[in-house]
């Protein structure tokens, strides 16, 4: 008994009924959406064959792709952009930057959403000005089609690009790139045989936490894609709410788990390169 | 070797000054520094050498004064265009790239032709005998190691001046001073003027042609190492650079080497003593003895003997007779 109690960490023992809550509650539900979606309607396979079978499914999956690779690039671009002016401006400049990072994460993703309505909608701020002094006749359609939905997503994932992007550069060591302007490196060749190489752990926990997180995307495209732009999340909420298909649901839920699952491995075997980039010059 | 282009390599420094604020990092600085020389910054943390030192290589604004390479400003060419060498504090090796990338950067940013760079760090990588770790990351070699492939790198494109910021500082002692004595050879071989910053007294005195002793961003005292031990000009150079009693004469402060000082059991005879006192304390480093004595008017005095010499072992407690040549007393300035 005291061998035992040696072995585990008291600590343990405090937290041991959350974690066994937390386990119940994730786990739980996750395998439930997994067995529903081997066993409803019928059990088999037949949720997962609707995938080549419907063109619709495989119209709805590449639509999403292709919205989340677009916002992932644009979004990591900005952040990669923001996250360096933050790290080589003044320390005051910095600290308004942050401020302004942070207050976007403190609004909520609804009022984001329809405050990108009320200024680019057809009867929009932008669309009436242009419209007033005669720079268009037509209002220009941003809302209520892709580009909409793209402004809106890139807009809420700008900041969660930024972060991980800001700690990587934030720990380099400046002396590097010293170094390399010393050995007659122009800034630009500093940047790309130096800078980016060394962010890029960075940029890829940047790019798949951003990816990870527009797969999810519900509010957004519902709002700014106005029912045009289906994306996998907004249409099992409809295969849920509507047509009651809880096996196709659970099908596509599952298949966004193992999506995200895999982009984690990834990003697991690049965090073991930037443990090998790091730690070098001590 | 092919290396610095002999031509070039002295610097003039005329007044420099570095304000950060309203704080004078480094304070009219003026030296003359010949081609082929090692001189080394000399001074306590914080007395302004790294900063001195980035001024040259252009990572540091001046804030007035002049650097001129064989007589002409340098001050508005930019750090890239400087072609100064340079060893970090910490070696700042590039961490993504191998051994052999990191020594052949400076040629591969000229664009010169790949055989061309292949051949010149193979070169760098013998000169700091390095050639079996070619292929391996800075994080895959020790201190020693990557401090060689920081001197290869900052060597490999042949500048005429090479800046070193306290590169064995991260280094344990014993690897220390075998790293020296490469250090040494290295510059005989290149020839080229190497500009070296160290808080180690006993780095810059074995290493150096002449010492700069910086205080608080000024220079303290400029010469060479046997100048500056024998005749230090004042209190900061004498106790600064090796040890120093400091006795009060009626003309002036003195300063007295400890190992210059004789000492023997008081009323032996002979010469008469100089002063008169007890020991204190007796510290034993094997080839050496340090003696503390205090002496009447409530000082002590640090007496160095060679071990072998105290045959006839002093004890504490013991009245003592000190006895010094002359020469041995240096008359310092005061400010
Ligand atoms: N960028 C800077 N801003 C403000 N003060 C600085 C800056 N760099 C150095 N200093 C100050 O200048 C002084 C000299 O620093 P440094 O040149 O690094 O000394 P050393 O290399 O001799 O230890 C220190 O007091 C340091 O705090
Ligand atoms: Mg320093």
């Amino acid at each position: 008994m005291n061998a035992i109690r040696k072995k585990i960490n008291p600590g343990w023992i405090l937290v041991a009924p959350f974690l066994l809550l937390v386990v119940a509650l994730y786990l739980g539900p996750i395998m439930n959406i997994l067995w529903l979606s081997v066993t409803d309607p019928e059990p088999g396979l037949s949720n997962y064959q609707k995938l080549y079978q419907s063109d619709t499914m495989a119209r709805i999956i590449w639509t999403t792709f292709r919205i989340c690779v677009v916002t992932t690039i644009f979004s990591v671009f900005l952040g990669y952009w923001i996250a360096y002016a933050m790290v080589h401006c003044h320390q005051q400049q910095k600290n308004y930057m942050l401020a302004f990072l942070l207050v976007s994460f403190w609004i909520s993703i609804l009022v984001r959403t329809f405050s990108w309505l009320m200024l680019l909608g057809r009867k929009g701020l932008v669309n009436d000005a242009l419209g007033g002094i005669g720079v268009i006749s037509e209002p220009i359609a941003f809302m209520r089609n892709e580009l909409g939905v793209l402004i809106g997503m890139v807009h809420y994932m700008v900041p969660y690009a930024v972060l991980p992007l800001l700690v990587n550069m934030q720990s380099l060591d400046m002396r590097v790139m010293n170094a390399s302007r010393n050995l007659g490196a122009t800034g630009t060749q500093t940047f790309w045989r130096v800078y980016l190489p060394l962010t890029t752990p960075g940029l890829v926990s940047s790019t798949l936490l951003v990816f990870i997180l527009s797969l999810g995307f519900y509010v957004t495209p519902a709002v700014l894609g106005g029912g045009k732009v289906l994306m996998i999340a907004e249409y099992i909420s409809v295969q849920l709410l509507v047509t009651l298909k809880w096996g196709t649901a659970a099908m596509l839920a599952a298949l966004m788990l193992l999506g995200v699952l895999a982009m984690l491995y990834i990003m697991s075997q690049f965090m073991k390169l930037s443990t090998v980039f790091g730690g070098s010059s001590s | 070797m092919s290396n610095s282009d002999h031509t070039q390599g002295s610097l003039q420094l005329t007044d420099l000054s570095k304000y950060f604020g309203e704080f004078c990092a480094v304070n009219k600085v003026s030296l003359e520094i010949q081609k082929g020389e090692f001189l080394t910054l000399l001074g306590p943390s914080g007395s302004g050498k790294t900063t001195l030192l980035m001024m040259i290589a252009g990572f540091v604004d001046i804030t007035s004064g002049d650097i001129a390479l064989d007589g002409t400003t340098i001050v508005d060419i930019p750090a890239e265009k400087r072609n100064f060498g340079m060893v970090f504090q910490g070696y700042a090796l590039f961490p993504h790239m191998t051994v052999r990338d990191n020594i052949g950067y400076a040629l591969s940013v000229r664009k010169r032709p790949a055989k061309e760079i292949t051949e010149r760090v193979d070169e760098m990588l013998e000169l700091v005998q390095l050639q079996d770790f070619a292929n391996r990351k800075p994080n895959q070699l020790s201190g020693g190691q990557q401090q060689r492939v920081a001197l290869a790198r900052a060597l490999c494109f042949a500048p005429p001046v090479l800046l070193l910021d306290e590169p064995l500082g991260a280094l344990d002692k014993k690897l220390r001073v075998e790293v020296q004595q490469q250090l040494k050879d290295i510059h005989k071989h290149v020839g080229t003027t190497f500009i070296y910053v160290t808080h180690d007294q006993e780095e810059a005195l074995s290493m150096s042609d002449r010492i700069v002793i910086m205080r608080d961003g000024a220079i303290e005292q400029v010469g060479s190492p046997y100048d500056l031990y024998e005749h230090p000009a004042t209190e900061f150079s004498a106790s600064f650079l090796g040890k120093s009693n400091f006795l009060r004469r009626p003309d002036g402060l003195y300063a007295l080497r400890p190992e210059k000082i004789d000492i023997r059991a008081a009323g032996n005879g002979g010469e008469p003593a100089r002063l008169t006192g007890a020991i204190k304390s007796i510290t034993y480093f094997g080839s050496m003895q340090r003696i503390i004595v205090s002496i009447p008017d409530g000082d002590e005095l640090e007496v160095d003997i060679d071990s072998w010499r105290n045959q006839d072992p002093l004890h504490e407690g013991q009245q003592v007779d000190m006895l010094w040549q002359d020469i041995a007393a240096v008359k310092l300035a005061e400010g």
